[in-house]
């Protein structure tokens, strides 16, 4: 199979426009001695049947989260994504487009994102958003590293409550920008009080934390941000978006940068990939901005439209001086968060939130009363909470699997002291029914451990 | 086409689109569940009906050219065709509704379709190992330049901080370069358009930490001097990095590997298919050499002896991570379909297809464009607009502008650096003759026109939604996100 439309004669006649004898004649600058003398040594082709197939067994062979009950969050998440979004996204005009250099071509995606910029502001209640990052590990690595250059300092604070991995990739960016990274510890789920003060004394640029933090607890936002700004650091925030439809986003706290996951909106998990990283910042941070930003303008007649904007920052045309080395943006997960925020609407966003949070509590409550577990930490939390189990965590959940569900995440993976507790997520795609079935299945494998 | 009002001026209050379950387990009050949180006030999200939402996002596609639309000789981005059964291949909920962090056996699956790529893709770099982790061309060159800092940190190097790199080079280069702490020198070109090669033996030595080299280079030249410099680059105790952003010109053909390069990266969205996305997603998987291998990012995929696949975390020498999972597994999944079904002879036909369609746009535009390097060339071919500059003073960026009115998106502009009103055209291989023909054809009408009726040229374009966008105004007065009355 082949998606290559030349016949032989085709060859024949563009050879004769060429003037060249064969194919090989035009890759004569090849040198002999690294030409590839046998066919690569990758599988033989196979016909689109034979392909299909083997990607079903493959894909069968997988248990994904529809013929399971699965209560995995920790960074990504399985929310209800509208028909539309995949309707919408899988268009060839926007799945088979380009970055948009030539606006005049490029109308449709460019106003998509200056939609999405706008409903990301919308949300953290920030002023400018750019047209994405990949994920939000590495969107939080680069708004660090912003925030050095913004206060011309060269150490990184950071929360120990903040996902792991996402600080395994900020360590990694940072190692190779001379930046050092200090991690403040939390306390009781919540990032300590006091790690304001650690952050200041370590000279650090900025204090980054995540809100709802890695264990689920919601962050007490307003007061770390304000304190993040008395002792002159930046502040960098990074949060769940659907948790914004019930509570008041870091923007109107005053913080400087923030950033998060967006995959929750529309986004498939994809066994982890790709995603959207959203990033946002206050106006007087524009020049020091990474990735691309979309501006509304008019064109020589004077219509409104979309361009690509403050380019001055960008590689192409700053090379080593540039802001940032990225130059492509998530502009279809982009488009996917745009039209399920659309879809979802004012009400719907709200209506998801609250059905997160009251079933988590749910799951939360029954939990305790009826599986002998007991709440890890003392804090309010929104759709994850971190729950202290009678048993290991992962014996709990090797005897779930065998009762086809996946538990929650065993926190001491990441976090030793933490060996006994697990991180549990709900969102509004589970039902009573699923929630009972899971603290059931909890109880009877705790009493018999 | 009548201009498209945003979403946030449509619709109405109090509707809704998507409706959700009702809540089935006891509702409790929000402010008490989250005591001590502010709960948030004010939420200005549209109010629309799905066909609202439809016909809006509908509307602004038809507002967009693509692929699917049309030949888009975009140089440098490989704009191929991008098969359908991928697409469906990557909706299977056996692979997009995966959480990353199952236990490994009910996963197996997905990480096998991790293992067979990466090992396809070190088999067409001819390097050792692949990992598909950072998300695109220029998240992959970080990568490579933190791989290549640890190795010389490992070897008690740490004064090489020197990055070389050709002035023909894409302009991430520089930039991963800046950013992973390096100092960036240029190589200038010689004059058949490939690396000065003396340039470079002076510049190579105890400060030099790695090369980075464009092959084909953007000028759609083969480097023919490769191994020489790999082995300059090797004696100065430097590496070699690839970047293998034109890596379609080379499959089946030669392998970065054996040329001398140490590590390099793929654009998956563009040698192997993957759709760009208007932008995004992509998948900048990199390959390396044995030597390079231990500092490859975590978690890596192995196949134990019993042919179970694992995550490995214990790696001492790795970098670290540049994701926040295991990179785009449903981009990499979309480009091992496409390997699959090409297998080694299709992957060869690529190259060699990609190859005559470039020469045959070559030699259909000869004598109506300046072309710098008017020989045999790759998959790309760099023309100029220096001769319309200088006697009609049309610019390259008209003459893309122009193309648009023929319905087709314009080549890129004004790159590589080094040749004046640049032009750089790609075909890509899915396109056919006649579809070169519609190019070709419609370039040679805009070169008459540049002469006979400069003014349409220059004023162009006239068809589409918008004409040329005021990019000072967009500046002067930044208008990046809509706002509410009164907010």
């Amino acid at each position: 199979m082949s998606y290559t439309p030349h016949t032989a004669a085709d060859i024949q006649a563009m050879l004769a426009v060429i003037g060249a004898e064969s194919v090989e004649q035009l890759i004569a600058d090849i040198p002999s001695q690294v030409r590839l003398a046998g066919p690569l040594a990758v599988p033989p082709a196979m016909s689109e049947p034979e392909l299909v197939r083997k990607l079903r067994e493959l894909a069968s062979s997988n248990l994904d989260v529809d013929s399971t009950l699965c209560f995995l969050g920790a960074g990504l998440y399985d929310h209800f994504t509208p028909a539309v979004v995949d309707a919408l996204t899988s268009r060839g005009e926007f799945a088979t487009a380009y970055t948009p250099y030539q606006p005049e071509m490029s109308q449709g995606v460019l106003q998509a994102i200056y939609e999405y910029q706008s409903l990301v502001g919308l949300l953290t209640d920030m002023p400018l958003a750019n047209a994405s990052m990949y994920d939000a590990a590495t969107g939080l690595a680069e708004a660090c590293l912003m925030a050095c250059e913004i206060a011309g300092r060269s150490v990184v604070a950071v929360s120990d409550a903040v996902h792991p991995r996402y600080r395994l990739v900020l360590e990694t960016y940072l190692r190779t920008s001379d930046c050092t990274l200090v991690t403040v510890p939390s306390q009781g789920g919540l990032t300590d009080p006091d790690a304001v003060r650690l952050a200041a004394e370590a000279g650090a640029a900025c204090l980054a934390f995540q809100s709802p933090s890695f264990f689920g607890v919601v962050e007490d936002s307003e007061s770390l941000i304000a304190a993040t700004k008395a002792a002159g650091l930046v502040s960098v925030v990074a949060v769940d978006p659907v948790s914004l439809g019930l509570l008041e986003p870091p923007g109107t706290f005053g913080a400087d940068i923030v950033v998060g996951e967006g995959q929750g909106l529309g986004v498939p998990m994809g066994f982890g990939g790709p995603l959207l990283g959203f990033f946002a910042c206050r106006l007087e941070h524009q020049r020091r901005f990474p990735g691309r930003i979309v501006g509304a303008t008019v064109d020589k007649e004077g219509r409104r439209g979309y361009t690509m904007t403050l380019r001055t920052r960008e590689q192409d045309i700053r090379r080593e001086k540039a802001t940032s080395n990225i130059c492509t943006n998530q502009a279809l997960m982009a488009l996917a968060a745009t039209v399920h925020l659309c879809a979802l609407g004012r009400e719907g966003l709200r209506q998801v939130s609250d059905l997160c949070l009251q079933k988590s509590h749910y799951a939360a409550d029954q939990l305790c009363l009826n599986a002998r577990c007991t709440p890890a930490f003392d804090a309010p939390f929104f759709k994850e909470f971190s729950i202290r189990c009678p048993a290991p965590p992962e014996r709990i959940n090797e005897a779930l699997a065998s009762q086809g569900m996946i538990g929650g995440y065993p926190l001491g993976r990441d976090y030793p002291a933490l060996g006994d507790c697990m991180l549990v997520c709900v969102t509004e795609t589970k039902t009573r029914a699923d929630i009972d079935r899971f603290v059931d299945a909890t109880r009877q494998i705790v009493e018999t451990m | 086409m009548a201009p498209e009002p945003l979403i946030f001026e449509q619709g109405s209050a109090g509707r809704r689109s998507a409706r959700l379950p009702e809540c089935d387990v006891p509702v409790r009050d929000a402010s008490e569940l989250l005591a001590g949180r502010r709960l948030r006030k004010r939420l200005d999200l549209p109010e629309v009906s799905e066909l609202d939402v439809v016909r809006h996002f509908t509307r602004l596609s038809h507002m967009n050219y693509s692929i699917d639309t049309g030949i888009y000789p975009l140089g440098s981005c490989t704009m191929k065709y991008n098969p359908k059964v991928n697409e469906l291949c990557a909706r299977l909920p056996g692979f997009a509704r995966l959480h990353p962090l199952q236990p490994e056996s009910t996963v197996q699956g997905a990480l096998q379709v991790l293992f067979e790529i990466q090992s396809m893709l070190a088999q067409v770099a001819g390097m050792a190992a692949a990992t598909v982790q950072p998300s695109a061309g220029a998240h992959g060159e970080l990568l490579s330049l933190m791989i290549v800092r640890e190795y010389h940190l490992s070897r008690g190097e740490p004064l090489r901080q020197v990055v070389l790199i050709p002035d023909s080079a894409h302009g991430t280069n520089p930039a991963s370069a800046a950013r992973c702490g390096f100092k960036v020198k240029a190589i200038p070109a010689d004059a058949r358009g490939l690396t000065d090669v003396a340039a470079l033996a002076r510049a190579a030595g105890p400060d030099t930490a790695a090369v980075m080299l464009t092959n084909p280079n953007t000028l759609g030249l083969f480097e023919s001097d490769i191994s020489q410099i790999c082995r300059i680059v090797h004696d100065a105790g430097g590496l070699v990095y690839c970047d293998g952003a034109n890596m379609n010109a080379l499959l089946g053909l030669t392998r970065p590997g054996d040329m001398g390069f140490d590590v390099m990266h793929f654009n998956l969205h563009k040698t192997f298919s993957t759709p760009h996305g208007g932008g995004g997603p992509g998948c900048g998987a990199i390959a390396v050499g044995a030597a390079l291998e231990p500092f490859l990012p975590v978690p890596v995929v192995t196949c134990g002896s019993d042919g179970a696949y694992s995550l490995c975390f214990d790696r001492p020498q790795s970098v670290g991570a540049v994701h926040s999972f295991y990179g785009a597994f449903l981009v990499a999944l979309r480009a091992y379909a496409y390997m699959l079904t090409l297998g080694p002879e299709g992957l060869r036909n690529v190259a060699e297809m990609a190859v005559l369609n470039a020469n045959y746009v070559r030699a259909r535009l000869r004598g109506l464009f300046d072309i710098p390097q008017d020989r045999a060339c790759m998959h790309e071919v760099v023309i100029s607009a220096t001769r319309q500059k200088n006697e009609n003073g049309v610019r390259a960026l008209d003459i893309s502008k122009r193309l648009m009115d023929y319905g087709i998106h314009p080549p890129t502009n004004y790159f590589p650096l080094i040749v004046p009103e640049a032009l750089m055209i790609e075909p890509t291989e899915t396109e056919s003759r006649e579809a070169l023909d519609v190019l070709c054809e419609a370039l040679a009408s805009i070169a008459r026109e540049c002469s006979e009726t400069p003014e349409v040229v220059k004023g162009a374009p006239h068809t589409t939604a918008v004409s040329r966008m005021d990019e000072t105004a967009a500046v002067r007065n930044l208008d990046v996100r809509w706002r509410p009355a009164g907010v």
